[in-house]
């Protein structure tokens, strides 16, 4: 710079370099998003092209076999969908609750302070050490055994967090307005929580739950700990009977396998057919998955566009 | 129901009253709600504490066997064999070196992702990236791991071509690509909360859109973003599936990317998965694993937790 | 409780039915005595004292940040929503002489007796039929039929059934500003309120709402008893029978709206409706 603080010719050249510099970042930034986007991509596809040739009727409808051409997923997928419906049972309502409170309720002090800090950590806890909770409490403590009813308890506990931080976003991004309206109107905080809270997060609710349970179906490690049997060659109890009460609940004691289980036991095998299951049972687990993820984003953005 | 009906008209108001039986059911249901919503907050407590519970007292049994000073510095780990080693130093070392690799891609990559989606991606942009990066935060685990073995690692040996079935490179770089999405949005917000007010005095200084996000926009967002990397180190240490499949299980005190090791996690997976009865010193060791990993993990949290609030405070 | 000095005895307005006269004198329907409020530590309300006439209209004007909108807010206890805010003196609701603020008062038996309408429109994002019917809903009623008949006579108090009565489903979202507010209005009515606060409720509209709503709390105040925050003075002029005026958190004068327009006692408020500052 020249002492009018006019640029000089050094000047000029210094803004060159700043803004090649600039560009130089933009281009390293568009790098990164692109090389995380190839291997989303090569990840898909590499599944895609190595497991959906083996994904027909038979591969759904059977169960796993010594025999590579013969196996199938069908206790793994049954078993993901009754370890999903107690995980749904239970980290739902508890979820919500749990969300309801901190946001709506909780007075600002110390057992408050205690309850939050606890739930960040316990987003932050490895889903593994929720396996060993489970075997050491739900397993051998409570004598639950190793059962659907355990796995969903422990899944449950894992996604719960995921709930709870949904909730307390849909419920903050109401408007005081709408309390102030509720109040001033006579509402009790009940009254204007089921009334007109719940229904205005609702959005912001359902996409947490759907997150937390897409989590929750691929969820491997504390499944392995208590013992999710990966050579199942039967089904579960159904839940729906011929004779009345027609409900039972059988099931919930009953020795299970899941999808991502059956895919890790196919992949830990050697030989290459085995891979090739195991991708497909991973194409199944992915769809699955992704389809949910994506789903949640179609609701949120529906909702974030409905609000204006 | 309603106490009384509304006058007729062009007489004052006089309010429609609930009856004192609605009053009361009102109260009552008010007061039963608030106590199970209590009870359901205070659940996540309660969990915590059969945590530690569990990890304590399965651990306080595994160290009456095992002293801690042999724990610590043994560097031999081999529970299963005849005569057992329970040293945790070659677990750590796995888990430290996958850990290490897994950070080295995802928090530059990371750190460089979340500038640019926060200072130069237009609205649109990020419309896109966000929910892409939703779903690979999305994918399982295990399909990571499945990547990691028949994916990445046959990559990988043609450049290494002596890079064995199992090492530590391999799944190193696939949970780094795993946790680059957690680090992005946690240092995302962190970058977006800085307020407009310091991006507009540095561009007033003539700061070009780099040296605005690099001195300004990044140390004022510091402190979130560190937490982002916490956060990201606590999931990369816990992280259990990806290293079980394409790390392999065997205890290697090494820190050499290139060979295969077990860490903490996968040990506790392999015991699983094999017939360990309950009460034994094995049953028991994966427990002192455990509590180990749950140190860790816990520093990193709570570390994160503290920075994030502080993050909070400041804007 | 018969008010003294600063209302006289006008003759009481026309009633529908005639057997039915209203009384001659005009009674309070609410007394604040010695009011103060706090944020926190800060003080922002100043031992204020001033009646609420039953049946009519007190306008309670001034600057903004004089502390109208927070003197309203007192009737019904919205400032109990936030923690650390704090009251001192009393309101009492009458006939009962109920103390609204005092700590003993459950916030609740006010609040079922005032309705209030907000600065902004508010409605919930529910269908105009449940915006109305929410006050009704709160207090326990179920019968269909007692809605139905509740939900369209305020509705037409509020003027805005013809523009709806073929959409009472349709989300309260849908509607205009000047409309929602209408709504807000009737939701507030449909209760049948002793006391109804308005704070501010033509400011976020424009001029031809505004007039429709002014219009509105005129016809309203035959039934009800209207206390209105406006910043607008000729505002207060057209629709109030009484006039508050309030500076820093005081009441420096309440009086006949008239008599607070044409003979103001203080040269602060002559200064105010002259237009000198605020």
């Amino acid at each position: 710079m020249s002492e009018t603080g006019l640029p000089t010719t050094d000047g000029r050249r210094l803004i060159a370099a700043a803004r090649r510099r600039d560009l130089l970042f933009a281009g390293i930034g568009l790098a990164v998003l692109f090389v995380a986007t190839a291997v989303l991509l090569a990840l898909v596809l590499d599944l895609v092209l190595t497991g959906a040739p083996h994904i027909d009727l038979d591969f759904l409808t059977s169960y796993p076999s010594r025999r590579a051409s013969r196996a199938g997923i069908l206790p793994a997928w049954v078993g993901s969908a009754l370890v999903m419906l107690v995980t749904a049972a239970l980290a739902i309502p508890f979820g919500i609750a749990a969300g309801l409170y901190l946001e709506e309720y909780a007075p600002r002090n110390r057992v408050t302070d205690v309850i939050e800090i606890n739930i960040t950590n316990l987003a932050g806890v490895p889903s593994i050490i929720y396996g060993l909770l489970a075997l050491g409490v739900f397993v051998y403590g409570f004598r639950l055994g190793e059962t659907i009813l355990v796995a969903g308890m422990v899944l449950a506990l894992l996604v719960l967090p995921v709930i709870v931080v949904a909730t307390r976003e849909a419920l903050r991004s109401i408007p005081r307005e709408v309390r102030e309206a509720a109040f001033a109107l006579g509402a009790d905080k009940w009254q204007t929580v089921s009334m007109y809270l719940l229904p205005a997060a609702r959005p912001g609710i359902l996409t947490g739950i759907i997150v937390a349970l897409a989590r929750a179906i691929g969820e491997t490690a504390p499944l392995v700990t208590i013992g999710a049997l990966t050579f199942i060659a039967f089904l579960p109890p159904p839940p729906i009977t011929a004779q009345p009460p027609f409900v039972s609940f059988e099931w919930l004691g009953s020795p299970f396998t899941v999808l991502p289980i059956q895919m890790f036991n196919w992949i830990s095998r050697p030989q290459a057919a085995f891979h090739e299951l195991a991708a497909a049972a991973g194409v199944v687990l992915l769809v699955m998955t992704l389809a949910m993820n994506g789903l949640a984003i179609y609701i949120r953005y529906r909702a974030r566009r409905l609000l204006g | 129901m309603a106490g009384s009906l509304p006058p007729a008209d062009g007489v004052l108001a006089s309010g429609i009253r609930p009856s004192p039986e609605f009053l009361a059911r009102r109260r009552l249901k008010d007061r039963i709600m608030r106590g199970l919503l209590f009870a359901a907050a205070s659940l996540s407590v309660l969990v915590t504490l059969a945590i530690v519970y569990v990890l304590a007292s399965e651990s306080l049994a595994f160290f009456r066997h095992v002293g801690l000073v042999a724990f610590l510095t043994d560097t031999q780990w081999t529970p299963l064999f005849a005569e057992p080693h329970y040293g945790i130093l070659p677990l750590l070392a796995g888990t430290v070196t996958i850990s290490a690799i897994a950070l080295s891609v995802a928090i530059p990559a990371g750190t460089v992702l979340a500038l640019y989606l926060s200072e130069y991606a237009d609205s649109r942009l990020r419309e896109v990236v966000k929910p892409l990066l939703e779903m690979l935060a999305g994918v399982p685990t295990v399909v990571f791991g499945y990547f990691a073995l028949l994916f990445v690692t046959p990559l990988l040996r043609r450049l290494f071509p002596d890079l064995p079935g199992f090492n530590m490179l391999s799944p190193g770089l696939v949970m780094g690509v795993m946790i680059l999405p957690y680090i992005v949005s946690l240092s995302e917000d962190a970058m977006r909360a800085v307020p407009d007010a310091l991006r507009e005095g540095a561009y007033a200084l003539g700061y070009t859109r780099l040296q605005t996000a690099v001195r300004v926009v990044l140390p004022a967002a510091l402190s979130g973003v560190t937490a982002a990397y916490l956060l990201g180190m606590a999931r990369a240490v816990g992280e259990t599936m990806v290293v079980a499949i394409a790390a392999g299980q065997n205890p290697n005190f090494t820190f050499n990317p290139l060979e295969g090791a077990a860490t903490i996690t996968t040990y506790i997976v392999q015991v699983s998965l094999g017939d360990v009865a309950y009460g034994t010193i094995a049953y028991q060791s994966i427990f002192a694993a455990a509590l180990t990993l749950f140190l860790l993990t816990l520093a990193f949290n709570v570390l994160g937790f503290f920075l994030r609030r502080r993050f909070r405070e400041v804007y | 409780m018969t008010l003294a000095a600063p209302l006289p005895a006008e003759p009481a307005p026309p009633s529908a039915r005639p057997d039915e006269a209203r009384p001659a004198e005009i009674r309070a329907k609410a007394a604040v005595e010695d009011l103060s409020f706090w944020y926190g530590p800060k003080q922002v309300l100043f031992s204020i004292s001033m009646p609420v006439a039953e049946g009519c209209v007190t306008a309670l004007i001034g600057p903004s940040g004089c502390g109208k909108s927070t003197f309203l807010r007192c009737f019904n206890r919205m400032h109990d929503l936030y923690p650390g805010n704090r009251y001192a003196g009393r309101i009492l609701l009458e006939p009962e002489g109920i103390d609204i603020i005092g700590p003993k008062t459950d916030p609740m038996v006010p609040r079922m007796r005032i309705g209030m309408v907000f600065q902004k429109p508010n409605p919930f994002p529910k269908s105009i039929y449940e915006n109305v019917a929410a006050g009704l809903r709160i207090r326990g009623v179920r019968s269909r039929t007692v809605l139905d008949a509740q939900v369209e006579k305020s509705l037409r108090r509020a003027a805005l059934w013809e523009e709806v009565k073929d959409r009472l489903h349709a989300s309260a979202h849908t509607l205009s500003g000047g409309q929602q507010q209408r709504l807000c209005i009737a939701r507030a009515l449909a209760p049948e309120p002793e006391l109804l606060l308005l704070d501010e409720p033509t400011s976020a509209l424009d001029p031809i709402a505004t007039a429709h709503i002014e219009e509105l709390i005129d016809e309203l105040s035959r039934r009800y008893t209207i206390v209105v925050v406006t910043h607008n003075m000729q505002q207060a002029a057209r629709i109030s029978r009484f006039t508050a005026f309030f500076h820093l958190g005081r009441l420096i004068e309440f009086g006949p709206t008239e008599e607070v327009f044409t003979r103001p006692r203080e040269t602060m408020t002559q200064d105010y409706i002259t237009g000198r500052f605020g």
